[in-house]
């Protein structure tokens, strides 16, 4: 595997960088409404074979391989330099919808767990995969009105998270807390990352 | 709902569709895969064989005149991923786009990209 970005030198190779950050949450729980209160929203859809296994029913025996369906997602683009430009991807939590994860995984910043503390249940999906694949997370638990606001200790031991795993309250609708949510995510991220031994003196 | 989790096809599924005409019923693509946020870019080539491509190939091919990402291109042509996928694939083989995976695909996104990312958001 070849790793180019920057040369030995240090100077920086002008490189069109692209992050991807994963919003995973239970159906309704305000992915749609996060992404576009922080970025520039757009349409993406995506499909999959339906296979017998994902299906669980023989209706369409015979016919598996002539069957998709689609998927949609919420995709958001935040350009924060001109060579450096963050993508969000939010998908629905649910165990079915791990084949899309497994291709946004790969190489990503990390994830943002959102959950509805009416419905904590719905995000142990998303949480058991991130753990699983030791992809940094955090979670964010999107106040809706009227909701009673449950102290962050409590959800932490109703979903058995690490005592230094950010768990943080938020309105998706804001922008200022969508992106509070974003950078405790990198801030978390920033701190767990090794040291790179790569890094032979520092720029400053 | 009782066994709500069970069931694939719901609304949040989405709906049940027959593949693609586009893809002349392909769901796999030719060559080496590349990432939802690869970069695209048309390589400028010649088309040699107008034929060989269909509408949703130009479509695709005039949105990669600036650098683009799979991803912005799916959502701009406003078709599912997979199909622009194997468009792209074609569009790769015809010689007229680039794909280039992103550096930081390579592997976990290290700290100095993290504290520029950083600072980005906190600028915004």
């Amino acid at each position: 595997m070849d790793f180019g970005g920057f040369d030995s030198s240090g100077a920086s190779v002008r490189q069109h960088r692209a992050i991807k950050i994963l919003l995973a949450g239970g159906f309704g729980v305000g992915k749609t409404t996060l992404v576009g209160a922080v970025s520039e929203i757009k349409p993406l859809r995506t499909e999959e074979p339906l296979t017998e296994g994902s299906l669980r029913s023989d209706s369409t025996a015979g016919v598996e391989r002539k069957t998709t369906t689609t998927v949609a997602m919420d995709f958001g683009r935040i350009s924060l330099r001109s060579d450096l430009v963050l993508y969000l991807f939010g998908t629905p939590g649910q165990q079915r919808f791990w084949f899309m994860w497994d291709e946004l995984a790969i190489g990503a910043l990390g994830a943002v767990v959102l959950a509805d503390t009416r419905r904590l249940a719905d995000s142990f999906p998303a949480i058991d995969y991130f753990e699983r694949r030791e992809i940094p997370f955090i979670v964010a638990l999107n106040c809706f009105d009227g909701a009673r606001r449950y102290d962050v200790d409590d959800v932490r031991v109703a979903l058995d998270l690490d005592p230094d795993l950010p768990i943080i309250h938020c309105d998706a609708r804001s922008r200022e807390s969508a992106k509070q949510v974003l950078i405790t995510l990198v801030e978390h991220v920033l701190m767990t990352s090794p040291e790179e031994s790569a890094v032979r003196h520092s720029v400053r | 709902m009782p066994g709500n989790d069970e069931r694939w096809l719901d609304a949040e599924a989405g709906p049940v569709v027959r593949p693609y005409a586009l893809t002349r019923g392909r769901t796999r693509h030719a060559g080496e895969s590349f990432d939802l946020v690869a970069t695209v870019t048309s390589t400028n080539a010649l088309v040699t064989d107008p034929a060989a491509l269909g509408p949703e190939h130009v479509s695709v091919l005039q949105l990669a005149r600036a650098p683009t990402t799979v991803a912005d291109i799916a959502s701009d042509v406003d078709l599912p991923l997979g199909v622009v996928r194997i468009l792209l694939a074609d569009l790769r083989e015809l010689g007229l786009v680039a794909i280039r995976t992103p550096v930081t695909m390579a592997e976990r996104v290290d700290k100095q990209t993290l504290r520029e990312v950083l600072n980005g958001l906190r600028g915004l």
